[in-house]
Parts: structure tokens; C-alpha cells; sequence
């Protein structure tokens, strides 16, 4: 029997940067638990002779010749980024004081 | 931080046996990214190499580099490994700024070259296998800059600032099995195993390997067990050891701050360490204190990689001479010993000296001014010996006109000294300096004759048989022509002269 804790709901939460009350905890606890259930039935239905798919086209080795193509300015490419200096990408304080 | 007490290296291997993993990350010289066309050239402006698909934008779609790909079989034939037929990328998800996509795409449980090993030579010419677990691709990530510590450290930064530029640039990963059986020898042999990877990697073209440069960096991870112990210790992971010194002295300071910590009863954490190049001591880093979860699943949007069998061979088929064996081949044909071998290689004169006998000069002439005169003047200026000013092919041309008698050696180092001083090739700096051997015979004879004349208390030594005091007497005749005469001939002529034998 497929399940999720409410725990690893806390742990993905935290992971994900997600800031979750209790409520919401219990709440998303309930929903994933459905939707690993309703995926758990797939392995149920697939045979031995099904392998696990991570992609539907029978397609491999899809390659790019090793040849420069333009990039974005600078400009575009920051034009997205809330916060910027010095031409980088400004992002908040990564460790806290020790 | 808490001062790290050591015990001594001696003592540490009389009771525990160390155990050594090392990772090794090597940039590869694409022109391009691993996933996409954006330009991986050095020194651009910040964030100038980016596209849609390395900042992580939603609905890009990455699309692997196939010289990327090409040069991940080589490193994996080259290093005895077998070559996946058939494997994917896989996502690598973490919180952390210098990846905008919030992933790095990986290789999980299907590496594209696994089970190798290579063989690394001492300096003693003892040969030890290193075991190879897996090299497999992934890609590299951004650039931080912290902004408001005190030392550009991330601790007690207020904020950070990233280019994107590196982000994507191709990575290879090569993993080995744990290193057991080396004992006192274990730094010795994360040194030489690096050494030799980075020739490796050179030869084959696939990237410059440049540790300075960040091209390749090194992981340490190192445990204690008491000798005679089957199970493992507890491991400490150095991270970004990036020279080929602190290789080693990363893996000797671990094998004796464990051993200080084991015998005094403690336990090793499980941590990252950060070396510091200042004392070659390392210092904790973050405690790994739940198995980090990455959550790998396989990339969705990379289709697998299935290298044909017969590329595969063709690949194979293409390598070069691996680094070991021709410098066992060359050493050979050179006639040279293993430490002398190891010198040559330390000093980066190896393909120099080959670039200068495939010029025309002899094997041992080449050595001399390469790693003699060349090497002498590269260190007092602080270089490389390939970044001199002057190529195999002069050098060569100055062991000619050694060869032939117009300059001897130490007219050799004047030309050697114009040319590095960009007075023009060989030949036009023995004309401007007028640094020809005096070889007419009958300026030589007169000047012979004058330092007979002016030392007759020598001269008649010499008669009566002491054929070592005619050196003072080359000595004087080298003086009156500035040097600039072959000293055997000079030596030759005194002695006809006196009537003697040589």
C-alpha cells in the first residue's frame, strides 16, 4: 500500500523552499497520498514484459554539432531577474550567521 | 573553529591503513555548452554566454553536445573502462543559486563508462592500479561572487551576485573505486593519479586540463581503518583541491588529523572539508547531517545516449599513446633514468624536448638546453618553459650550430639568450652579436702561440708529460678571443704545439 507521511510532506516542503502551515501540511498529505495511489496502479496493470518508461519515443541519441549559436545579451538575458548588480543576477543571502 | 591536533604522519600509518576515493571534474574544451550553443570562451563579459535553455527558462529544451559525448567515450576507453550501450541523463535537484534551472543534469545509476582503472607510475618507477568506478557527464555551474563578508566568503555575506556564463559548460566526472593497499604511499598516489589524469586527458585532446584555471578539480575523500580491518571508516570529503601538491598534502594532513581523532577515541563525522592552500590544513565544512536528497530521476527531455558498438571502436581505435607508455618509450629512446623521466615531465619539457628532436636535434643536446639553460631561465622569470620565446625548432637550430663547431656552449647561451630577448631567429643573432667560433686557424694559431709565449712555466709542464695544466692555457686562449673559440680545437692545437699526446 502506497502512502506519504505527513513528515515527508514536511521534508519535500523544505526542500522545495516551501513554506506550508499544519493545516496545509495535513491537507497535501491527503491529496499526494490519491495521486501515488492512482500512479501505483499503473505498475499494477503493467505485465513483466512492460519496462519503465522515462520516455515516450523510441527515439536515441538526438546530438547538436559543437557549433556556437548567439546568446542572449546581458541585457535580455537579466531583463527577467528580480534583482541585478554589476551585470549579475542578485540573489539573497545564502547562509545565515554561524 | 577548533585548533586540529595531529599526530605524526609516521605514527598515524604504524596503526591505521588509509582509504582513498577520489573525484576528479574535468571542464571540456567544447566550443559549446553541454545542453546548448552558447559559446564557452573564457573572460567574456558576466552573463554574455547565456540562452533561454542554461538560465532554466521554462519550454527550452536542452539538446546534448555530441563532441561532448565523443569526448566522454574517449576518457572512458582510455581508462579501461566499459562503455554503456545504452544510458541516460538524469536530474541532480538542488536549492542553491549557481544552477538556474534548480537542477544540474546528471548521470545517476547509468554512468556512460563504468569498471576502468588506470595505472600510475611513482617517482620510483613503481606502478600502481588505480580503479575506476565511473566517469559520466554532467554539466558545470555558475559563478558566485558574495558580496559584504569581509573576505568575499559566503559566510556573513549580505548578498551574491552570479554569472550564468559557466553554467552548462560540459563536465566529465571520474569516480574512482576506493583505493586501498597504498598505505604510507596513499598522498603519493592521489598526486600521481591526478598527474597522470591530466596527461591523459590532454593527450586526448578533450580538454587542457588546466587546474589553475579551475579545468579540472580534485575531491579527496579519505577514511582511517586499523591495520588488518576489513570494514571501512568513516570518510571526510576535501573538497576543490586544485593543484597537484595539495593533492597530496590534502590526503596526508586527513590520514593524520584522523588518526589523532581515532586514537584519541573519537569519531570521524561524515563533512566536507575545505582545504587551504596557506598550511595545507583543512577545516570543516557542512556536516552531512541526513544523506543529501537530491531526488535523481531520469531527464524528460534528454532522449538516451546508445553509443554504436562501432563507434564505439572506431573511437578506440583512434586513441593516442597513452601518456605512460610513450613516456616509457621516450625514455627509453632517450636513454634517460625514471627520475630524470619525472623531472623532464614535472618541468612540462616533454613534448618540447620531442617538438626539438623531430626537428633535427639529438635526443641528448635537445634535454640539455631544455631543461638545463631554458629551464633555469623559465624559473627565474616565473613561467612555463612553453611560454618561452622560443620554439622547439630554434632550439634545435642552436644544437646544429653547436654540432657543426660554430658556437660553442657557452656562445650557445648568448644566441639562446638573443633569441628569448627577440633579437630574431638563431642565425640572425650569431650575426648582429657576431658570436662565431673563431675557427680560422690562423687567428686561433696566433692566439695559441701568444698564450704559449706569455705562460712558458706552463708550457714546459706540459712538455714534461702534466697534459691536465694545458686547460690554464685554453683558459688564456678562450680569454683573447672572448670565447668565441671551440675549446677542444684550441686545447688540440696546444698540445700539437708542445708536442705532446692528448
Amino acid at each position: 500500500m502506497p502512502g506519504i507521511t505527513r513528515e515527508e510532506v514536511a521534508h519535500l516542503a523544505r526542500l522545495s523552499r516551501l513554506e506550508l502551515k499544519a493545516e496545509e501540511l495535513d491537507h497535501f498529505a491527503e491529496q499526494l497520498d490519491v495521486i501515488i495511489g492512482a500512479v501505483a496502479r499503473v505498475s499494477d496493470v503493467a505485465d513483466e514484459d512492460v519496462p519503465p518508461t522515462s520516455h515516450p519515443l523510441p527515439l536515441t541519441n538526438v546530438m547538436r554539432a559543437d557549433e556556437v549559436r548567439p546568446s542572449l545579451t546581458p541585457q535580455e538575458a537579466l531583463s527577467g531577474a528580480p534583482a541585478q548588480e554589476q551585470q549579475r543576477f542578485k540573489v539573497p543571502q545564502i547562509l545565515g550567521e554561524d | 573553529m577548533t585548533v586540529t591536533e595531529l599526530v605524526s604522519y609516521e605514527e598515524a600509518l604504524a596503526t591505521f591503513e588509509p582509504v582513498m576515493g577520489l573525484e576528479v571534474h574535468v571542464e571540456l574544451g567544447t566550443k559549446t555548452k553541454m545542453f546548448c550553443g552558447c559559446s564557452t570562451e573564457l573572460g567574456a563579459e558576466p552573463n554574455s554566454q547565456t540562452c533561454p535553455t542554461c538560465l532554466g527558462m521554462p519550454g527550452s529544451l536542452p539538446v546534448v553536445n555530441a563532441v561532448g559525448v565523443e569526448s566522454a567515450v574517449k576518457i572512458g576507453l582510455a581508462l579501461n573502462c566499459e562503455i554503456a550501450e545504452w544510458c541516460r541523463f538524469a536530474r541532480k535537484n538542488y536549492f542553491y543559486p549557481d544552477m538556474p534551472k534548480n537542477f544540474q543534469t546528471s548521470q545517476y545509476d547509468e554512468p556512460i563508462a563504468f569498471n576502468g582503472y588506470l595505472d600510475v607510475q611513482l617517482e620510483d618507477g613503481e606502478v600502481f592500479r588505480v580503479e575506476i568506478e565511473r566517469a559520466h557527464m554532467e554539466e558545470d555551474t555558475g559563478k558566485s561572487t558574495h558580496v559584504g563578508g569581509a573576505t568575499g566568503r559566503i559566510h556573513g555575506a549580505s548578498h551574491s551576485l552570479l554569472d550564468y556564463n559557466r553554467a552548462g559548460i560540459p563536465l566529465i566526472e571520474i569516480v574512482t573505486k576506493p583505493i586501498t593497499g597504498a598505505g604510507e604511499r596513499a598522498p603519493e598516489v592521489a598526486k600521481a593519479y591526478v598527474a597522470e589524469l591530466r596527461e591523459l586527458i590532454k593527450a586526448l585532446g578533450v580538454s587542457e586540463a588546466r587546474m589553475e584555471m579551475g579545468q579540472m578539480r580534485c575531491d579527496v575523500n579519505l577514511s582511517l581503518m586499523p591495520k588488518g580491518a576489513q570494514k571501512f571508516g568513516t570518510r571526510s570529503e576535501t573538497k576543490n583541491v586544485n593543484s597537484l601538491r595539495s593533492v597530496e598534502r590534502a590526503a596526508r594532513f586527513e590520514i593524520q588529523r584522523h588518526a589523532a581523532v581515532l586514537s584519541s577515541g573519537g569519531t570521524i563525522l561524515q563533512e566536507t572539508r575545505h582545504f587551504h592552500e596557506e598550511d595545507g590544513s583543512t577545516t570543516s565544512g557542512r556536516i552531512k547531517e541526513e544523506a543529501e536528497d537530491y531526488r535523481y530521476f531520469p531527464e524528460p527531455d534528454l532522449v538516451p545516449v546508445a553509443p554504436s558498438r562501432e563507434w564505439v571502436e572506431e573511437l578506440r581505435a583512434g586513441l593516442p599513446e597513452l601518456p605512460r607508455v610513450r613516456r616509457n618509450r621516450l625514455r627509453e629512446e632517450w636513454g634517460v633514468s625514471e627520475h630524470d623521466m619525472q623531472s623532464i615531465l614535472n618541468a612540462g619539457a616533454v613534448d618540447l624536448i620531442v617538438a626539438t628532436i623531430e626537428a633535427g636535434a639529438d635526443a641528448a643536446s635537445a634535454r640539455k638546453w631544455w631543461m638545463g639553460e631554458l629551464s633555469r631561465r623559465a624559473n627565474e622569470a616565473g613561467t612555463d618553459l612553453a611560454a618561452m620565446e622560443i620554439t622547439p625548432e630554434q632550439v634545435a637550430r642552436v644544437c646544429a650550430l653547436v654540432a657543426e663547431g660554430f658556437l660553442n656552449d657557452k656562445l650557445a647561451r648568448q644566441v639562446i639568450e638573443g633569441v628569448l630577448a627577440g633579437e630574431g631567429a638563431p642565425d640572425e643573432v650569431v650575426e648582429k652579436r657576431g658570436l662565431k667560433v673563431v675557427s680560422d686557424e690562423g687567428a686561433l694559431g696566433t692566439a695559441v702561440d701568444e698564450a704559449i709565449a706569455a705562460n712558458a712555466g706552463i708550457a714546459d709542464k706540459i712538455r714534461s708529460g702534466k697534459v691536465a695544466a694545458a686547460g690554464a692555457l685554453v683558459g688564456a686562449v678562450m680569454k683573447a678571443t672572448r670565447g668565441q673559440a671551440d675549446a677542444a680545437r684550441v686545447r688540440e692545437l696546444i698540445l700539437e704545439r708542445l708536442g705532446v699526446e692528448g
